[in-house]
């Protein structure tokens, strides 16, 4: 019975979980904020990897990531609403719907057609947002400090508080993501990727799961929008530009579409390698992100999940 | 291969864990005092902006801790505390730059954060700092929104904001009595040039009702081609053409504008026009009215420690200094006067940052581009002399610029609590000139 439990992706969430919200307490300040900005990454990462278990790939999935953001931000700046556990789930849910709404037309494309499709959606958006002087144009706006459940928590516990907030709402997520991946859409979609007219002949609708596939990347992405612009306090255009929606491919190839957890963790990485060559080397710290994109391509393709696949299997055949 | 992978997963691993070892050992050495410094060092920006700046920047904490500068900053460092930088890249977006702004502040522990070039990121950066706390000097971008919209208490800005370059560059045009009878106007599509047009045409339109808007072009950034906007601007025959263009971008527009004849035929004036002066030397064009965001590169006045400035760098780097390192020193030295003010206070100690942001309110300091005043948005906001001129060739054929106007800090600059583009609309009540 133990042994199973441990099995269960439901108990090894909830200890995951209650592990980060336990090590949120010791580790240093800067840390605890790398690893919310990686998780909101990560949620729009969790996007592209439900899409790229159906054999597809979004070069734009700044465009819901900047819509979560204006969700979230406009809100919080137009409508005094400024709860962030609401804000998420509000941005979630918005940008699933637009995600849905353009659904349809982007299942009908595949490989390269959808992914500079689903760029110029994104492009588009950058277009429009830096020509709006109202939302601050190409400066984009600051935020209001968010509240949670109608407190207002002191600056030093703010950045912790979101922490949390993000850890659990993003594990509730992964947990719900797990699950649809092992039902009978999530793995219709691994079938697509390998023969979509297999499956059509079997009567099931590829189209319908790559529709399915998107609304839900496209929430995930605006949840990973909000909770960025609430934790950076500021929204720009920038969110929806090719650059950004890049970083979030790149996370996603970096993790593999094996594992929940690795795209986290991919993107934790990511951060932290940007991030420390900034700061020790910030005449060619490009270059050195680029040698490790280089090297991790190289040597992990079907990315860091595929660590994780081998190390269950491993268990699992003792 | 597996091998290999594994060996990549542990170095990458290794490398983290022992750089966030590093990054944490070394926080707690407080002997000195550490600033980050946070400019462009790479891409568009860089070349023309961020590196001299750093080079301007560099050169004076290195001779600030030397002690080798003159009065009143012959004290060694801040105080007689030696300055250490930390220089971060400010390329990557908003979204990069607050989190390189929290490790500076929580992982490195810095005692104050100088930087940021592009508006965009002085719109992010006050509300962390606010919230972290953190002492921060903004020393370049333009956007009067930092301090009217909001107000911040650890967050200081030691340069003028933009509305006075082109209220200076108006005002010019009107008293040296040149033909406005028509204006255009080609500036970048982002929130700098946008602004700067609206504050150009609209002052224009105040100081004289009748002339004409004919062209208002807004390509994007670092676009870099201008054949169809040079053709536009010819044909619509305006009188004068305005332009914040910036550097590779206003380098671009000048070599591709030069052989039209661009220059000869119309008033051409660049709100920030002397930043690729050094680059393009006598390549860059005669006739043109230029600012240079304060009193500048060619257009400073002829005071001691200017002199000293403009020639320690030119020693050092073989090129005068534009803009760029002006500004940065500007920041260095409000900094410096700000801490060592505090410090009087507390009777030498190294002070707190509330102590330093509250000698920085309302502070007034000597920079090498004249007095600076911290006299806008409560404190906040620094205000300057400007200057205005015109590019001309000397008898050796050599680009210079003459006819320059000065004008006093409160002539081109709103009062306190004033939006500027509502000061401008007002038509300027109560400019002292």
């Amino acid at each position: 019975m133990p042994l199973k439990l441990l099995n269960n992706v439901f108990f090894q969430s909830i200890f995951l979980m209650s592990l980060l919200v336990v090590v949120g307490i010791f580790i240093p300040n800067w840390l605890v904020f790398v690893i919310t900005k990686a998780i909101a990454y990560g949620l729009v990462g969790l996007g592209i990897i439900t899409l790229m278990r159906g054999g597809l790939v979004s070069f734009g999935q700044g465009f819901v990531f900047g819509i979560g953001g204006y969700t979230a931000g406009l809100l919080g700046t137009q409508a005094g609403l400024t709860d962030a556990v609401l804000l998420l789930f509000i941005s979630f849910i918005f940008t699933g719907f637009v995600g849905l709404i353009i659904a349809p037309l982007l299942a009908r494309y595949r490989d390269i057609f959808f992914a500079m499709l689903s760029l110029a959606f994104s492009m588009v958006l950058y277009g429009i947002l830096i020509k709006i002087d109202a939302i601050g144009g190409s400066d984009g706006f600051v935020l209001p400090e968010s509240t949670y459940f109608g407190i207002k928590p002191s600056k030093e516990y703010a950045d912790y508080i979101l922490y949390v907030v993000s850890v659990i709402m993003t594990g509730i997520v992964s947990i719900l993501l797990r699950y649809y991946y092992d039902s009978t859409p999530g793995l219709i979609a691994l079938a697509v990727r390998e023969n979509e007219l297999r499956v059509e002949y079997l009567g099931s609708s590829a189209f319908n799961v790559t529709v399915l596939n998107f609304t839900i990347a496209a929430g995930l992405g605006g949840m990973g929008g909000a909770l960025n612009g609430i934790a950076l306090g500021h929204i720009d255009p920038e969110f929806t530009y090719w650059t950004t929606s890049g970083e979030f491919v790149f996370i996603s190839i970096l993790a593999g579409y094996l594992s929940v957890p690795a795209v986290f963790l991919a993107a934790l990485l990511l951060e932290l390698v940007r991030s420390f060559s900034g700061r020790y080397f910030p005449d060619t710290w490009q270059l050195i992100l680029g040698v490790f994109l280089i090297l991790s391509i190289i040597f992990i393709p079907s990315g860091i999940g595929s660590f994780f696949k081998q190390l269950f299997d491993k268990l699992k055949n003792k | 291969m597996k091998f290999f992978r594994h060996c990549l997963i542990l170095a990458s691993s290794i490398l983290v864990s022992t750089m966030s070892f590093v990054g944490v050992t070394n926080a707690d050495d407080h002997k000195g005092f550490k600033i980050g410094v946070v400019t462009f060092l790479s891409g568009p920006a860089a070349e023309p902006f961020g590196v001299p700046a750093w080079n301007g920047g560099k050169l004076l904490i290195k001779l600030l801790n030397e002690g080798k500068v003159p009065a009143p900053y012959n004290k060694k460092g801040f105080g007689g505390m030696e300055i250490t930088a930390i220089p971060i890249d400010e390329s990557g977006g908003a979204t990069k730059q607050v989190q390189e702004f929290r490790n500076l502040v929580q992982r490195d522990k810095v005692d104050a954060v100088l930087g940021y070039v592009s508006s965009g990121d002085c719109m992010a950066i006050p509300a962390v700092a606010d919230e972290l706390q953190a002492l921060t000097v903004l020393y370049d971008c333009g956007t009067p929104r930092v301090f009217e919209d909001a107000s911040y208490k650890y967050v200081f800005r030691t340069a003028a904001h933009a509305a006075m370059d082109n209220i200076a560059i108006a005002k010019y045009l009107i008293e040296k009595g040149h033909d406005i009878s028509s204006i255009a106007g080609i500036n970048q599509n982002y929130a700098w040039g946008k602004d700067s047009w609206k504050d150009f045409s609209v002052s224009i339109k105040k100081l004289s009702p009748n002339s004409e808007i004919k062209n208002e072009l807004f390509p994007k950034i670092f676009s870099g081609q201008y054949g169809t906007e040079i053709s536009a601007l010819l044909n619509s025959k305006a009188k004068v053409v305005h332009s914040s263009l910036w550097g590779g971008d206003l380098q671009s527009f000048i070599l591709q504008a030069k052989p039209r004849g661009f220059f000869k035929r119309t008033q051409v004036v660049f709100s920030a026009g002397d930043q690729v002066m050094p680059g393009l030397g006598n390549k860059y064009p005669e006739g043109v009215i230029l600012g240079a965001r304060g009193q500048y590169g060619m257009m400073a006045p002829d005071t001691p420690l200017n002199n000293w400035f403009y020639k320690a760098y030119m020693d050092e780097y073989g090129v005068f200094p534009a803009q760029p390192p002006y500004r940065m020193v500007q920041g260095l030295m409000g900094l410096k006067m700000a801490i060592e003010k505090a410090m009087d206070k507390n009777g030498g100690k190294k002070p707190n940052k509330d102590e330093i942001a509250e000698a920085f309110t309302g502070l007034e300091f000597e920079a090498p581009g004249g007095l600076v005043q911290m006299k806008l948005g409560n404190g906040h906001q620094a205000i300057q002399p400007h200057a205005i001129g015109k590019t001309a060739k000397d008898k050796d054929g050599n680009i210079i610029v003459t006819d320059i106007v000065r004008y006093k800090a409160s002539c081109v600059n709103p009062p306190n609590g004033i939006k500027a583009v509502d000061w401008i609309n007002a038509g300027f009540p109560g400019a002292d000139c």
